[in-house]
């Protein structure tokens, strides 16, 4: 509420300063220099920490350029897409800033979102509107890549037929298969029960998971979508325990209670290792779960993440954590180089494009090639996705990430 | 008596050191199905008696003065901020021994007190003005009300604590210290009673009894049960009715207080949003049970509770609120007034 109200009141200011900017534009006569970017990104709830920083990473990204782009100013805008009721991303409200960014003619770029589910729905408005979109987070395979998720997937998301949605983070088809890789290879399980989250992000990996799991003969003894607003998973324990798994996966985020099916794993004395995946690579989950969950006593917990942690970059993205902590006081949580990395490739593709209309700016976002960012030297392929294939993954120890070892670099999947 | 006795039997479970009598499970073999009944059966009673204590509480409102009182889950939440943070100030991580069962029942008397005087406030500022308006303003105002508690307890989430992870994320979970551990206090083959399962039944039901008997054998109980049936008629008997209904609210807030004392320390979460969850499950259970029927609410709770763990276990998961609702939608139409709710005359 509070927040809503402060940006209605932002809102109506902004509107002001815009009624007074208008006669002075005519006034001159010249055209608009200035272009806009904007992020949509779940910032009321427990992913504000790990949003909050990506936001940080973008304006970093724009004020490395002194906020200027081939003589044009450029201006950037936050949107929150989550509600206080849900505490999580919202419907309704990423299809409002969709809706609201298309409408601005000086808006070309738009640099969200964290949640698959949300992409889901905004992606289609802004690939009509002919609207590039840039996602630091998005993980879920279907969004890009053909035949890895519903039949209809990935061509429902471009209505004008032209792909306009760009990922900088590899997708769960690598992320699950390295995850089950994991349990298989370095924890020796030879059953595994899987949970999810009932979202297109936690599903879909889950569904990955399952079917890698199930490929290279690791026995699958549960596959359960949970409720994530249930007070606790006391009960699905028991199941658990029936079932008695070597491991548990689960395809889910720190907001969908991935901290609570772990507690009540070990309030129900399951101590075995629990595994999810990069939507549970934030401080929220470490601070939720208590210190007494995660520990290897308790079984361990194991967290795949599409890259490696901040502290693991080098290049330009060692550069960018050093100077993320000089500037915040913080290393940054793992997500704020993806999106200092989205806003860069951005801007470099504004910089290259001819005119600077919305059309032209696609088409460079498009022919990325060899892009030297933080991320390393990466190619945008013709779905929308990064050639980067990289993964880590990552334990908890003494109430911190600790990085365990990297993994799918070499496997190329399709 | 009972209550001593109770808490004889808590205290001997703290007293054990923390043994942790079962390992990982996949060395143990397969549980029996038997095993995984009772074990079902456990969860869901605990699970259970945690909505029962919270069903009261919206029950004993709308026994009254026949609202909804939506607030009231919401009112929970911010006890367990309370709780939290009175846990955190105390600095405790680990309840143990004589000195643990002391710090348990100040910090339960504490919220209850808590929750209780909130309600009680909520009554004063919010629904009393309203009393001679339409119920359904009055609605409009719990609902008013339960969003000003969900903001204060996202408010209150960012407070420099340690215990709220020094306040850099307001809207994150916290994590509720252990402090009574899970570990089991009885154990049958591989059913497992735990020490946390035990502490709800030994804060639920003494409260049940002693509610049970404040309603029925005092003369607070008496006046509340007047103004329930008629508040006319009551206030024509002398009776304060607006005392009795600030008490009623008191009462009812304060078992809100024990029951999400007794929530946090099993579930080990506090979110500013799972006021609603709380809400919604304990006003299913008063509805099913009879809503404005105490002991209704209690076979409500602990239903909802069983239905909802032995829907986990033998259906999937993502069922399970379609079971619950189908229920209590069969249940309603053929006893509209719920399983114990006698049926509502008409007030002239």
């Amino acid at each position: 509420m509070i927040r809503r109200t402060a940006s209605i009141v932002a809102a109506l200011t902004g509107a002001a300063f815009l009624l007074a900017a208008v006669p002075l534009n005519h006034a001159q006569d010249k055209p608009s220099k200035t272009l806009k970017i904007v992020s949509s990104l779940p910032q009321t709830g427990s992913a504000n920490a790990q949003t909050t920083s990506i936001v940080n990473g973008i304006k970093m990204a724009i004020e490395e350029r002194g906020a200027m782009v081939d003589g044009f100013k450029i201006e950037f805008e936050a949107m929150d897409d989550a509600s206080p009721q849900k505490g999580n991303w919202d419907g309704q409200i990423e299809s409002a800033n969709a809706k609201r960014a298309i409408a601005d003619p000086a808006v070309v770029g738009y640099i969200g979102t964290y949640n698959s589910g949300a992409a889901k729905i905004s992606m289609p408005l802004l690939n009509k509107a002919g609207l590039v979109m840039v996602s630091p987070g998005n993980t879920a395979a279907g969004l890009t890549k053909p035949g890895l998720g519903e039949p209809n997937e990935p061509a429902v998301y471009r209505p004008s037929g032209k792909v306009s949605y760009f990922r900088v983070v590899p997708a769960d088809d690598i992320q699950g298969a390295v995850a089950c890789e994991f349990c298989r290879n370095d924890l020796k399980a030879k059953k595994v029960f899987i949970l999810h989250d009932r979202e297109l992000y936690g599903k879909g990996i889950a569904d990955v998971f399952k079917k890698t799991a199930e490929a290279t003969g690791v026995e699958v003894v549960g596959f359960e979508g949970i409720d994530a607003k249930a007070s606790n998973y006391r009960s699905l324990v028991t199941k658990i325990r029936a079932a008695a798994p070597d491991v548990v996966f689960f395809g889910g985020t720190t907001q969908t209670n991935a901290a609570q099916v772990l507690k009540d794993l070990r309030a129900g004395g399951a101590k075995i290792p629990f595994v999810s995946p990069d939507g549970t690579f934030e401080k929220a989950f470490i601070e939720a779960a208590g210190k007494d969950s995660v520990t290897k006593e308790q079984g361990g917990v194991y967290i795949t993440f599409g890259g490696v942690p901040s502290e693991m970059l080098t290049g330009i993205g060692a550069k960018f954590v050093k100077s993320y902590q000089a500037k915040y006081g913080e290393i940054p949580e793992a997500y704020a180089v993806y999106g200092y990395e989205a806003g860069c490739v951005l801007l470099d593709a504004i910089d290259r494009a001819e005119t600077k209309d919305r059309a032209a700016i696609i088409a460079a976002v498009a022919a990325t090639k060899d892009f030297n960012g933080a991320l390393g030297t990466w190619s945008f392929d013709e779905n929308g996705d990064t050639s980067i294939r990289t993964m880590s993954i990552n334990t908890i120890e003494d109430g911190a990430f600790k990085f365990v070892r990297t993994a799918g670099g070499a496997a190329k999947a399709k | 008596m009972q209550q001593t006795v109770a808490a004889a039997e808590f205290l001997a479970a703290c007293a054990l050191s923390r043994v942790d009598a079962v390992g990982g499970f996949a060395r143990d073999g397969l549980l029996s199905s038997q095993e995984v009944f009772t074990q079902q059966l456990v969860t869901g009673l605990s699970n259970g008696m945690i909505i029962a204590l919270i069903a009261i509480g919206y029950t004993m409102v709308y026994g009254i003065i026949e609202l909804i009182n939506f607030a009231h889950g919401d009112l929970c939440m911010l006890g367990a901020y309370f709780a939290l943070t009175v846990v955190g100030a105390l600095g405790v991580d680990q309840w143990a021994g004589t000195g643990g069962i002391m710090g348990l029942v100040l910090v339960l008397v504490g919220t209850a007190a808590f929750c209780g005087s909130l309600n009680w406030s909520i009554n004063r500022l919010a629904y009393r003005p309203l009393r001679k308006a339409s119920k359904l303003s009055l609605l409009v105002s719990a609902i008013g009300a339960s969003f000003i508690l969900v903001n204060l307890g996202l408010f209150w989430g960012g407070l420099p604590m340690d215990v709220f992870a020094d306040g850099t994320s307001s809207a994150a979970p916290k994590a509720f210290p252990a402090l009574v551990s899970a570990a089991p206090a009885a154990q049958i083959g591989d059913v497992i009673y735990s020490r946390t399962d035990l502490l709800v039944l030994c804060v639920t039901l003494p409260l049940m009894v002693a509610l049970t008997y404040l309603v029925r054998f005092t003369k607070l109980g008496k006046a509340m049960r007047a103004v329930a049936q008629n508040p006319t008629g009551a206030s024509l008997m002398g009776i304060d009715v607006e005392r009795v209904i600030g008490a009623s609210f008191f009462i009812g807030g304060s078992l809100g207080g024990f029951a999400t004392v007794v929530y946090s320390l099993y579930n080990q979460t506090v979110s500013f949003q799972m006021g609603y969850r709380m809400g919604m499950d304990a006003f299913i259970a008063a509805v099913l049970g009879g809503i404005g029927n105490l002991p209704g609410a209690v076979l409500g709770g602990i239903l909802i509770g069983v239905i909802r763990s032995m829907s986990d276990g033998y259906l999937e998961a993502r069922w399970t609120n379609t079971v619950v609702f189908g229920i209590l939608i069969l249940i309603l139409v053929f006893r509209p007034s719920g399983l114990l709710g006698a049926k509502l005359r008409e007030k002239v």
